[in-house]
Protein backbone atom coordinates (compact mmCIF):
# COMPACT_ATOMS: atom_id res chain seq x y z
CA UNK A 1 0.00 0.00 0.00
CA UNK A 2 3.07 2.61 0.64
CA UNK A 3 3.52 2.67 -2.62
CA UNK A 4 0.08 3.14 -3.82
CA UNK A 5 -0.17 6.11 -1.80
CA UNK A 6 3.36 7.00 -2.78
CA UNK A 7 2.71 7.13 -6.05
CA UNK A 8 -1.18 8.89 -5.79
CA UNK A 9 1.15 12.00 -4.36
CA UNK A 10 4.00 11.66 -7.02
CA UNK A 11 1.40 10.83 -9.95
CA UNK A 12 -1.08 13.94 -8.50
CA UNK A 13 1.88 16.42 -9.07
CA UNK A 14 2.87 14.73 -12.51
CA UNK A 15 -0.86 14.95 -13.37
CA UNK A 16 -1.06 18.74 -12.52
CA UNK A 17 1.53 19.38 -15.08
CA UNK A 18 -0.04 17.50 -17.93
CA UNK A 19 -3.59 18.95 -16.99
CA UNK A 20 -2.23 22.55 -17.05
CA UNK A 21 -0.38 21.55 -20.93
CA UNK A 22 -3.66 19.48 -21.98
CA UNK A 23 -6.13 22.56 -21.00
CA UNK A 24 -4.20 24.49 -23.56
CA UNK A 25 -4.31 21.89 -26.30
CA UNK A 26 -8.45 21.18 -25.76
CA UNK A 27 -9.05 25.00 -25.60
CA UNK A 28 -7.41 25.59 -28.98
CA UNK A 29 -9.27 22.14 -30.41
CA UNK A 30 -12.41 23.25 -29.10
CA UNK A 31 -12.70 26.72 -30.90
CA UNK A 32 -10.60 25.67 -34.06
CA UNK A 33 -10.61 22.34 -33.99
CA UNK A 34 -6.79 22.44 -34.09
CA UNK A 35 -4.57 19.72 -32.67
CA UNK A 36 -1.52 22.58 -31.99
CA UNK A 37 1.39 20.30 -31.98
CA UNK A 38 3.44 23.42 -31.30
CA UNK A 39 2.22 23.67 -27.89
CA UNK A 40 4.49 21.33 -25.76
CA UNK A 41 7.09 23.64 -27.62
CA UNK A 42 5.86 26.90 -26.34
CA UNK A 43 5.83 25.57 -22.95
CA UNK A 44 9.82 24.47 -23.21
CA UNK A 45 9.37 28.84 -24.46
CA UNK A 46 7.66 29.38 -21.21
CA UNK A 47 10.98 27.91 -19.13
CA UNK A 48 13.37 29.36 -20.95
CA UNK A 49 11.51 33.13 -20.44
CA UNK A 50 11.83 32.02 -16.66
CA UNK A 51 15.26 31.23 -16.54
CA UNK A 52 16.33 34.25 -18.07
CA UNK A 53 14.40 36.03 -15.89
CA UNK A 54 15.50 34.72 -12.77
CA UNK A 55 19.59 34.39 -14.16
CA UNK A 56 19.76 37.56 -15.90
CA UNK A 57 17.20 39.78 -14.45
CA UNK A 58 17.57 38.58 -11.08
CA UNK A 59 13.76 38.49 -9.87
CA UNK A 60 12.40 36.31 -7.51
CA UNK A 61 10.48 32.83 -9.30
CA UNK A 62 6.91 34.63 -8.74
CA UNK A 63 7.47 37.72 -11.30
CA UNK A 64 9.58 34.97 -13.77
CA UNK A 65 5.89 33.13 -13.50
CA UNK A 66 4.56 36.50 -14.75
CA UNK A 67 6.84 37.84 -17.22
CA UNK A 68 6.75 33.87 -18.56
CA UNK A 69 3.31 33.96 -18.69
CA UNK A 70 3.00 37.55 -20.89
CA UNK A 71 5.79 35.91 -22.99
CA UNK A 72 4.36 33.03 -24.32
CA UNK A 73 0.83 34.23 -24.01
CA UNK A 74 2.71 36.89 -27.37
CA UNK A 75 4.28 33.64 -28.44
CA UNK A 76 1.18 31.28 -29.05
CA UNK A 77 -0.28 34.63 -30.51
CA UNK A 78 2.45 35.26 -32.99
CA UNK A 79 2.52 31.69 -33.79
CA UNK A 80 -1.37 31.78 -34.32
CA UNK A 81 -1.44 34.87 -36.33
CA UNK A 82 1.39 33.69 -38.59
CA UNK A 83 0.83 30.36 -39.08
CA UNK A 84 -2.68 29.20 -38.57
CA UNK A 85 -4.83 32.25 -39.38
CA UNK A 86 -4.21 32.00 -43.20
CA UNK A 87 -5.21 28.35 -43.29
CA UNK A 88 -8.21 29.28 -41.40
CA UNK A 89 -10.32 28.38 -44.49
CA UNK A 90 -8.32 25.68 -45.88
CA UNK A 91 -9.16 22.09 -45.35
CA UNK A 92 -8.34 20.41 -41.95
CA UNK A 93 -5.10 18.73 -42.64
CA UNK A 94 -3.82 22.14 -44.11
CA UNK A 95 -3.07 23.70 -40.50
CA UNK A 96 -2.28 20.47 -38.81
CA UNK A 97 1.05 19.88 -40.57
CA UNK A 98 1.83 23.42 -40.47
CA UNK A 99 1.09 22.76 -36.67
CA UNK A 100 4.06 20.01 -36.69
CA UNK A 101 6.52 22.05 -39.41
CA UNK A 102 5.86 24.76 -36.46
CA UNK A 103 6.65 22.76 -33.81
CA UNK A 104 10.01 21.24 -35.53
CA UNK A 105 11.01 25.07 -35.84
CA UNK A 106 10.40 25.74 -32.59
CA UNK A 107 12.76 22.64 -31.44
CA UNK A 108 14.96 23.45 -34.12
CA UNK A 109 15.50 26.87 -33.54
CA UNK A 110 15.87 26.34 -29.90
CA UNK A 111 18.77 24.29 -30.28
CA UNK A 112 20.51 26.84 -32.48
CA UNK A 113 19.57 29.87 -30.20
CA UNK A 114 20.17 28.10 -26.65
CA UNK A 115 22.02 25.31 -27.48
CA UNK A 116 22.00 22.02 -26.37
CA UNK A 117 22.52 22.08 -22.98
CA UNK A 118 21.10 20.95 -20.14
CA UNK A 119 20.46 24.12 -17.65
CA UNK A 120 18.43 24.03 -14.60
CA UNK A 121 17.26 26.85 -12.30
CA UNK A 122 19.38 28.21 -9.87
CA UNK A 123 19.17 26.47 -6.36
CA UNK A 124 17.33 28.24 -3.83
CA UNK A 125 14.42 29.77 -5.71
CA UNK A 126 11.64 27.78 -4.05
CA UNK A 127 11.84 26.41 -0.75
CA UNK A 128 11.86 22.36 -1.38
CA UNK A 129 11.41 20.40 1.93
CA UNK A 130 10.45 16.92 2.57
CA UNK A 131 7.08 16.63 4.56
CA UNK A 132 6.92 14.12 5.63
CA UNK A 133 3.09 12.10 5.86
CA UNK A 134 1.44 9.72 7.71
CA UNK A 135 -1.77 8.26 6.17
CA UNK A 136 -3.70 5.28 7.78
CA UNK A 137 -0.02 4.40 9.67
CA UNK A 138 1.73 4.43 6.46
CA UNK A 139 4.66 6.44 6.25
CA UNK A 140 5.09 8.71 2.40
CA UNK A 141 6.76 11.62 1.56
CA UNK A 142 5.63 14.63 -0.29
CA UNK A 143 7.73 17.30 -1.07
CA UNK A 144 6.70 21.40 -0.93
CA UNK A 145 7.28 21.50 -4.48
CA UNK A 146 4.93 18.81 -4.92
CA UNK A 147 2.34 20.79 -3.11
CA UNK A 148 3.49 24.05 -4.95
CA UNK A 149 2.93 22.38 -7.79
CA UNK A 150 -1.07 20.88 -6.97
CA UNK A 151 -1.72 24.38 -5.06
CA UNK A 152 -0.91 26.56 -8.50
CA UNK A 153 -2.61 24.04 -11.01
CA UNK A 154 -5.64 24.33 -8.69
CA UNK A 155 -5.41 28.06 -8.39
CA UNK A 156 -4.89 28.40 -12.47
CA UNK A 157 -7.81 25.96 -13.17
CA UNK A 158 -9.98 27.92 -11.03
CA UNK A 159 -8.94 31.55 -12.40
CA UNK A 160 -9.63 29.21 -16.05
CA UNK A 161 -13.23 28.86 -14.99
CA UNK A 162 -13.78 31.77 -13.95
CA UNK A 163 -12.54 33.28 -17.04
CA UNK A 164 -15.03 31.04 -19.25
CA UNK A 165 -17.85 31.22 -16.81
CA UNK A 166 -17.92 34.81 -16.05
CA UNK A 167 -16.53 37.12 -18.19
CA UNK A 168 -17.87 38.60 -21.38
CA UNK A 169 -14.56 37.06 -23.12
CA UNK A 170 -15.27 33.60 -21.43
CA UNK A 171 -18.71 34.09 -23.27
CA UNK A 172 -17.68 34.79 -26.67
CA UNK A 173 -15.09 31.88 -26.92
CA UNK A 174 -17.64 29.66 -25.87
CA UNK A 175 -20.08 30.79 -28.52
CA UNK A 176 -17.43 30.63 -30.99
CA UNK A 177 -15.92 27.13 -30.42
CA UNK A 178 -20.02 26.46 -30.83
CA UNK A 179 -20.81 28.49 -34.10
CA UNK A 180 -18.20 31.21 -35.40
CA UNK A 181 -20.81 32.55 -37.85
CA UNK A 182 -23.74 33.08 -34.91
CA UNK A 183 -21.01 34.38 -33.25
CA UNK A 184 -20.09 37.23 -35.77
CA UNK A 185 -24.14 38.09 -35.67
CA UNK A 186 -23.64 38.67 -31.94
CA UNK A 187 -20.86 41.45 -33.31
CA UNK A 188 -18.11 39.14 -31.46
CA UNK A 189 -14.47 39.33 -32.81
CA UNK A 190 -13.78 35.93 -33.96
CA UNK A 191 -10.28 36.48 -34.86
CA UNK A 192 -9.81 38.40 -31.55
CA UNK A 193 -11.11 35.50 -29.54
CA UNK A 194 -9.42 32.75 -31.45
CA UNK A 195 -6.01 34.90 -30.03
CA UNK A 196 -7.23 34.99 -26.61
CA UNK A 197 -8.03 31.53 -26.68
CA UNK A 198 -4.49 30.89 -27.71
CA UNK A 199 -2.59 33.69 -25.05
CA UNK A 200 -4.62 31.96 -22.47
CA UNK A 201 -3.27 28.37 -23.23
CA UNK A 202 -0.25 29.37 -23.97
CA UNK A 203 0.36 31.06 -20.56
CA UNK A 204 -0.84 28.20 -18.85
CA UNK A 205 2.02 26.25 -21.08
CA UNK A 206 4.49 28.45 -19.48
CA UNK A 207 3.31 28.00 -16.12
CA UNK A 208 3.27 23.97 -16.78
CA UNK A 209 7.22 24.59 -18.17
CA UNK A 210 8.48 26.43 -15.46
CA UNK A 211 6.93 23.54 -12.91
CA UNK A 212 7.94 20.90 -15.03
CA UNK A 213 11.46 22.50 -14.84
CA UNK A 214 11.72 23.10 -11.16
CA UNK A 215 10.10 19.04 -10.78
CA UNK A 216 13.20 17.64 -12.59
CA UNK A 217 15.35 20.21 -12.23
CA UNK A 218 17.12 20.47 -15.52
CA UNK A 219 15.67 22.55 -18.66
CA UNK A 220 16.72 21.70 -22.50
CA UNK A 221 14.79 22.68 -26.04
CA UNK A 222 13.95 19.88 -26.76
CA UNK A 223 11.66 19.24 -23.44
CA UNK A 224 8.46 20.00 -24.62
CA UNK A 225 7.88 17.03 -26.64
CA UNK A 226 7.27 14.03 -24.84
CA UNK A 227 5.24 16.22 -22.13
CA UNK A 228 3.75 17.76 -24.82
CA UNK A 229 2.66 14.44 -25.91
CA UNK A 230 1.71 12.93 -23.24
CA UNK A 231 -0.43 16.48 -22.49
CA UNK A 232 -2.45 15.40 -25.63
CA UNK A 233 -2.76 11.86 -24.61
CA UNK A 234 -4.37 13.38 -21.43
CA UNK A 235 -6.61 16.00 -23.47
CA UNK A 236 -7.91 13.08 -25.62
CA UNK A 237 -8.01 10.33 -22.74
CA UNK A 238 -10.70 13.19 -20.74
CA UNK A 239 -12.15 14.22 -23.83
CA UNK A 240 -10.69 16.65 -26.64
CA UNK A 241 -12.37 19.82 -26.53
CA UNK A 242 -13.83 20.05 -22.62
CA UNK A 243 -12.12 22.14 -20.56
CA UNK A 244 -12.85 19.73 -17.35
CA UNK A 245 -12.10 16.80 -19.78
CA UNK A 246 -8.17 18.41 -19.86
CA UNK A 247 -8.49 18.36 -16.19
CA UNK A 248 -9.49 14.55 -15.15
CA UNK A 249 -7.43 14.03 -18.13
CA UNK A 250 -4.37 15.42 -16.93
CA UNK A 251 -4.24 13.85 -13.57
CA UNK A 252 -5.81 10.40 -14.50
CA UNK A 253 -2.79 10.50 -16.87
CA UNK A 254 -0.02 11.38 -13.92
CA UNK A 255 -1.20 8.76 -11.63
CA UNK A 256 -1.34 6.12 -14.26
CA UNK A 257 2.05 6.69 -15.00
CA UNK A 258 3.57 6.67 -11.89
CA UNK A 259 1.64 3.60 -10.73
CA UNK A 260 3.20 1.79 -14.30
CA UNK A 261 6.42 3.20 -12.60
CA UNK A 262 5.82 2.10 -9.68
CA UNK A 263 4.21 -1.06 -9.76
CA UNK A 264 5.89 -2.42 -13.26
CA UNK A 265 8.99 -0.75 -14.82
CA UNK A 266 9.73 3.01 -15.84
CA UNK A 267 11.02 2.03 -19.28
CA UNK A 268 7.49 0.12 -19.80
CA UNK A 269 5.81 4.19 -19.11
CA UNK A 270 5.81 5.54 -22.64
CA UNK A 271 4.56 2.62 -24.34
CA UNK A 272 1.91 1.83 -21.91
CA UNK A 273 0.63 5.74 -21.95
CA UNK A 274 0.51 5.11 -25.82
CA UNK A 275 -1.39 2.08 -26.15
CA UNK A 276 -3.78 3.75 -23.77
CA UNK A 277 -4.68 6.56 -26.54
CA UNK A 278 -5.23 3.46 -28.80
CA UNK A 279 -7.52 1.69 -26.54
CA UNK A 280 -9.22 5.18 -25.55
CA UNK A 281 -9.14 5.86 -29.15
CA UNK A 282 -11.02 2.57 -30.09
CA UNK A 283 -13.06 1.95 -26.83
CA UNK A 284 -14.55 5.70 -26.25
CA UNK A 285 -13.25 7.96 -29.15
CA UNK A 286 -14.96 10.91 -27.51
CA UNK A 287 -13.00 10.61 -24.27
CA UNK A 288 -14.06 10.08 -21.06
CA UNK A 289 -16.32 13.11 -20.40
CA UNK A 290 -17.12 13.37 -24.02
CA UNK A 291 -20.96 12.07 -24.62
CA UNK A 292 -20.30 10.07 -28.24
CA UNK A 293 -23.30 11.64 -30.09
CA UNK A 294 -22.61 15.16 -29.45
CA UNK A 295 -20.05 15.22 -31.87
CA UNK A 296 -19.84 19.71 -32.72
CA UNK A 297 -20.80 20.02 -36.39
CA UNK B 1 -34.73 54.88 -46.80
CA UNK B 2 -33.36 52.68 -44.07
CA UNK B 3 -32.11 50.03 -45.72
CA UNK B 4 -30.94 49.92 -50.01
CA UNK B 5 -29.58 47.08 -52.05
CA UNK B 6 -28.89 48.02 -55.65
CA UNK B 7 -27.57 45.65 -58.41
CA UNK B 8 -26.05 42.60 -55.78
CA UNK B 9 -24.15 39.75 -57.13
CA UNK B 10 -22.99 37.26 -54.48
CA UNK B 11 -20.76 33.95 -55.90
CA UNK B 12 -20.46 30.33 -53.58
CA UNK B 13 -17.66 29.46 -55.51
CA UNK B 14 -18.46 28.90 -58.65
CA UNK B 15 -22.19 29.45 -58.54
CA UNK B 16 -23.87 32.56 -58.83
CA UNK B 17 -26.50 32.79 -56.25
CA UNK B 18 -27.37 36.55 -56.45
CA UNK B 19 -27.96 38.34 -59.92
CA UNK B 20 -27.94 41.40 -59.44
CA UNK B 21 -30.94 42.21 -57.21
CA UNK B 22 -31.92 45.13 -55.70
CA UNK B 23 -34.84 46.13 -52.54
CA UNK B 24 -35.46 48.86 -50.54
CA UNK B 25 -36.60 48.49 -46.61
CA UNK B 26 -38.42 52.10 -45.68
CA UNK B 27 -38.03 53.09 -41.87
CA UNK B 28 -41.36 51.13 -39.94
CA UNK B 29 -41.68 48.58 -42.40
CA UNK B 30 -42.25 45.01 -42.64
CA UNK B 31 -40.99 43.85 -45.72
CA UNK B 32 -40.64 40.07 -47.09
CA UNK B 33 -38.77 38.08 -48.88
CA UNK B 34 -40.07 35.08 -50.45
CA UNK B 35 -39.27 32.34 -53.05
CA UNK B 36 -38.69 28.69 -53.29
CA UNK B 37 -35.86 26.87 -51.38
CA UNK B 38 -32.60 27.77 -52.90
CA UNK B 39 -33.61 30.96 -54.61
CA UNK B 40 -31.25 32.98 -52.41
CA UNK B 41 -33.22 34.60 -49.70
CA UNK B 42 -30.81 33.35 -47.12
CA UNK B 43 -27.98 34.28 -49.20
CA UNK B 44 -29.41 37.77 -49.77
CA UNK B 45 -30.02 38.09 -45.89
CA UNK B 46 -26.50 36.85 -44.95
CA UNK B 47 -24.49 39.29 -47.27
CA UNK B 48 -26.70 42.48 -45.62
CA UNK B 49 -24.96 41.40 -42.61
CA UNK B 50 -21.54 41.09 -43.55
CA UNK B 51 -21.26 37.30 -43.93
CA UNK B 52 -20.39 36.90 -46.75
CA UNK B 53 -18.99 39.38 -49.63
CA UNK B 54 -20.78 40.40 -52.64
CA UNK B 55 -18.77 40.62 -56.00
CA UNK B 56 -20.46 43.55 -57.07
CA UNK B 57 -23.12 45.53 -56.28
CA UNK B 58 -24.19 48.25 -53.41
CA UNK B 59 -25.37 48.18 -49.87
CA UNK B 60 -26.60 50.96 -47.51
CA UNK B 61 -27.77 51.49 -44.25
CA UNK B 62 -29.06 54.99 -43.76
CA UNK B 63 -27.13 56.43 -45.72
CA UNK B 64 -23.81 54.29 -45.43
CA UNK B 65 -22.29 51.97 -47.15
CA UNK B 66 -22.05 48.48 -45.74
CA UNK B 67 -19.68 46.93 -48.23
CA UNK B 68 -17.12 45.09 -47.07
CA UNK B 69 -17.45 45.96 -43.15
CA UNK B 70 -16.65 43.18 -41.15
CA UNK B 71 -20.16 41.28 -39.77
CA UNK B 72 -19.85 43.12 -35.96
CA UNK B 73 -19.41 46.62 -37.52
CA UNK B 74 -22.72 46.31 -39.17
CA UNK B 75 -24.66 44.89 -35.88
CA UNK B 76 -22.88 48.28 -34.07
CA UNK B 77 -24.67 50.03 -36.89
CA UNK B 78 -27.96 48.81 -35.96
CA UNK B 79 -28.80 45.67 -37.98
CA UNK B 80 -29.46 42.26 -36.07
CA UNK B 81 -30.10 38.70 -37.64
CA UNK B 82 -32.61 35.55 -36.28
CA UNK B 83 -30.34 33.37 -38.13
CA UNK B 84 -31.95 30.48 -40.15
CA UNK B 85 -32.16 27.29 -37.81
CA UNK B 86 -32.08 30.19 -35.12
CA UNK B 87 -28.44 29.19 -34.23
CA UNK B 88 -28.62 30.04 -30.46
CA UNK B 89 -25.74 28.58 -28.55
CA UNK B 90 -27.06 25.36 -26.74
CA UNK B 91 -23.86 25.22 -24.47
CA UNK B 92 -24.99 28.53 -23.27
CA UNK B 93 -27.64 29.10 -20.71
CA UNK B 94 -30.88 31.28 -21.96
CA UNK B 95 -29.49 34.28 -19.96
CA UNK B 96 -25.75 33.83 -21.48
CA UNK B 97 -27.65 33.54 -24.52
CA UNK B 98 -29.39 37.16 -24.43
CA UNK B 99 -26.14 38.96 -23.05
CA UNK B 100 -23.99 37.92 -26.13
CA UNK B 101 -26.78 39.68 -27.79
CA UNK B 102 -25.79 43.03 -26.25
CA UNK B 103 -22.60 41.80 -26.27
CA UNK B 104 -21.32 45.11 -27.99
CA UNK B 105 -23.38 47.85 -25.53
CA UNK B 106 -21.48 48.57 -22.40
CA UNK B 107 -24.25 50.53 -20.73
CA UNK B 108 -25.13 48.01 -17.96
CA UNK B 109 -28.72 49.52 -16.79
CA UNK B 110 -29.57 50.02 -20.31
CA UNK B 111 -28.86 46.19 -21.14
CA UNK B 112 -30.62 44.50 -18.04
CA UNK B 113 -33.71 47.38 -19.08
CA UNK B 114 -33.67 44.91 -22.75
CA UNK B 115 -33.12 41.84 -20.50
CA UNK B 116 -36.71 42.77 -18.84
CA UNK B 117 -38.24 44.01 -21.31
CA UNK B 118 -37.20 40.47 -23.43
CA UNK B 119 -38.66 38.58 -20.31
CA UNK B 120 -42.16 40.62 -20.39
CA UNK B 121 -42.01 39.77 -23.84
CA UNK B 122 -40.99 36.15 -23.37
CA UNK B 123 -42.21 34.90 -20.00
CA UNK B 124 -41.25 31.55 -20.66
CA UNK B 125 -37.64 32.62 -20.82
CA UNK B 126 -37.46 34.03 -17.66
CA UNK B 127 -38.54 31.23 -16.08
CA UNK B 128 -35.66 29.30 -18.05
CA UNK B 129 -32.98 31.58 -17.81
CA UNK B 130 -30.89 29.49 -15.83
CA UNK B 131 -30.92 26.31 -18.02
CA UNK B 132 -28.88 25.65 -21.27
CA UNK B 133 -30.45 26.89 -24.15
CA UNK B 134 -29.56 23.20 -25.97
CA UNK B 135 -32.93 22.08 -23.63
CA UNK B 136 -35.49 24.13 -25.05
CA UNK B 137 -38.09 23.53 -27.39
CA UNK B 138 -38.20 24.56 -30.39
CA UNK B 139 -40.84 27.37 -30.11
CA UNK B 140 -38.54 28.40 -27.10
CA UNK B 141 -35.42 28.41 -29.05
CA UNK B 142 -36.98 30.40 -31.72
CA UNK B 143 -38.24 32.98 -29.16
CA UNK B 144 -34.78 33.19 -27.67
CA UNK B 145 -33.02 33.78 -31.28
CA UNK B 146 -35.56 36.68 -31.04
CA UNK B 147 -35.14 37.76 -27.54
CA UNK B 148 -31.07 37.55 -28.39
CA UNK B 149 -31.59 39.69 -31.58
CA UNK B 150 -33.49 42.59 -29.73
CA UNK B 151 -30.85 42.74 -26.75
CA UNK B 152 -28.65 44.93 -29.36
CA UNK B 153 -31.49 47.08 -29.67
CA UNK B 154 -31.49 47.27 -33.72
CA UNK B 155 -32.92 49.40 -35.94
CA UNK B 156 -33.39 46.69 -38.28
CA UNK B 157 -34.20 43.15 -38.06
CA UNK B 158 -33.38 40.42 -40.14
CA UNK B 159 -35.84 37.08 -40.03
CA UNK B 160 -34.81 34.33 -41.59
CA UNK B 161 -37.53 31.37 -41.83
CA UNK B 162 -38.84 32.34 -38.55
CA UNK B 163 -41.31 29.25 -38.95
CA UNK B 164 -39.39 26.42 -39.90
CA UNK B 165 -40.14 23.47 -38.31
CA UNK B 166 -42.60 24.82 -35.60
CA UNK B 167 -45.97 24.31 -35.25
CA UNK B 168 -49.00 25.94 -36.90
CA UNK B 169 -50.04 27.81 -33.03
CA UNK B 170 -46.55 28.80 -32.49
CA UNK B 171 -46.11 29.76 -36.27
CA UNK B 172 -48.81 31.98 -35.14
CA UNK B 173 -47.78 33.03 -32.11
CA UNK B 174 -44.30 33.88 -33.49
CA UNK B 175 -45.58 36.04 -35.94
CA UNK B 176 -48.06 38.29 -33.45
CA UNK B 177 -44.88 38.86 -31.85
CA UNK B 178 -43.04 40.11 -35.01
CA UNK B 179 -45.93 42.52 -35.73
CA UNK B 180 -46.04 43.39 -32.30
CA UNK B 181 -41.93 44.09 -32.47
CA UNK B 182 -42.85 46.32 -35.17
CA UNK B 183 -45.33 48.12 -34.12
CA UNK B 184 -42.89 49.08 -31.45
CA UNK B 185 -40.20 50.44 -34.07
CA UNK B 186 -38.00 48.29 -35.04
CA UNK B 187 -38.00 47.70 -39.04
CA UNK B 188 -37.87 44.41 -39.99
CA UNK B 189 -36.80 42.31 -43.54
CA UNK B 190 -38.48 38.86 -43.31
CA UNK B 191 -37.48 35.52 -45.09
CA UNK B 192 -39.88 33.08 -45.58
CA UNK B 193 -41.28 29.86 -47.38
CA UNK B 194 -44.53 29.88 -45.74
CA UNK B 195 -45.81 32.86 -47.97
CA UNK B 196 -49.17 33.07 -46.93
CA UNK B 197 -48.04 34.15 -43.31
CA UNK B 198 -45.23 36.55 -44.59
CA UNK B 199 -47.40 37.98 -46.63
CA UNK B 200 -50.63 38.41 -43.68
CA UNK B 201 -48.03 40.58 -42.03
CA UNK B 202 -45.94 42.23 -44.65
CA UNK B 203 -46.55 45.65 -45.90
CA UNK B 204 -44.34 45.07 -49.19
CA UNK B 205 -42.62 42.27 -50.04
CA UNK B 206 -40.19 41.05 -53.27
CA UNK B 207 -40.50 37.32 -54.85
CA UNK B 208 -36.86 35.74 -55.43
CA UNK B 209 -36.57 33.51 -58.30
CA UNK B 210 -32.88 31.44 -58.40
CA UNK B 211 -31.12 35.02 -57.69
CA UNK B 212 -33.02 37.21 -59.38
CA UNK B 213 -36.10 39.06 -58.20
CA UNK B 214 -39.06 38.66 -60.20
CA UNK B 215 -41.92 40.74 -58.67
CA UNK B 216 -42.55 43.30 -56.12
CA UNK B 217 -45.25 45.38 -54.46
CA UNK B 218 -47.49 45.74 -51.22
CA UNK B 219 -48.28 42.54 -49.87
CA UNK B 220 -51.85 42.24 -50.35
CA UNK B 221 -51.08 42.92 -54.28
CA UNK B 222 -48.15 40.01 -54.24
CA UNK B 223 -51.04 37.76 -52.21
CA UNK B 224 -53.92 38.07 -54.56
CA UNK B 225 -51.37 38.02 -57.54
CA UNK B 226 -52.24 34.59 -59.59
CA UNK B 227 -48.43 33.84 -60.27
CA UNK B 228 -47.72 34.20 -56.83
CA UNK B 229 -50.78 32.10 -55.63
CA UNK B 230 -50.09 29.22 -58.19
CA UNK B 231 -46.09 28.92 -56.80
CA UNK B 232 -46.27 29.94 -53.11
CA UNK B 233 -49.49 29.67 -51.39
CA UNK B 234 -51.01 26.40 -52.78
CA UNK B 235 -53.92 27.16 -55.40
Amino acid sequence: MAVFFQQIINGLSLGSIYALIALGYTMVYGIIQLINFAHGDIMMAGAYIAFFVVVYLKLNIWWAFIISMIGSALLGVIIERVAYKPLRNATRLAPLITAIGMSLFLENGGLMVLGTDIRSYPGGLITNAQLPLTLFGIRLTATTLQLLILAITIVMMIILQYIVHYTRAGKAMRAVSYDADAARLMGINVDNTISLTFALGSAFAAVAGILLGLYYNNIQPLMGIMPGLKAFVAAVIGGIGLIPGAMVGGFALGIFETMVSGYWSSNLRDPIVFLLLILILLVKPAGLLGKNNTEKV
Amino acid sequence: MLLKVENLDVYYGAIHALKGISLEVKEGEIVTLIGANGAGKSTTLNTICGLLRPQSGRITFQGQALNGLPAPAIVKLGISQVPEGRRIFPNLTVKENLELGAYLRRDREGISRSMRDVFRRFPRLEERQKQMAGTLSGGEQQMLAIGRALMSRPKLMLLDEPSMGLAPLLVQEIFNIIKEINQQGTTILLVEQNANMALSVAHRGYVLETGRITLQGKAAELAANAAVKKAYLGG
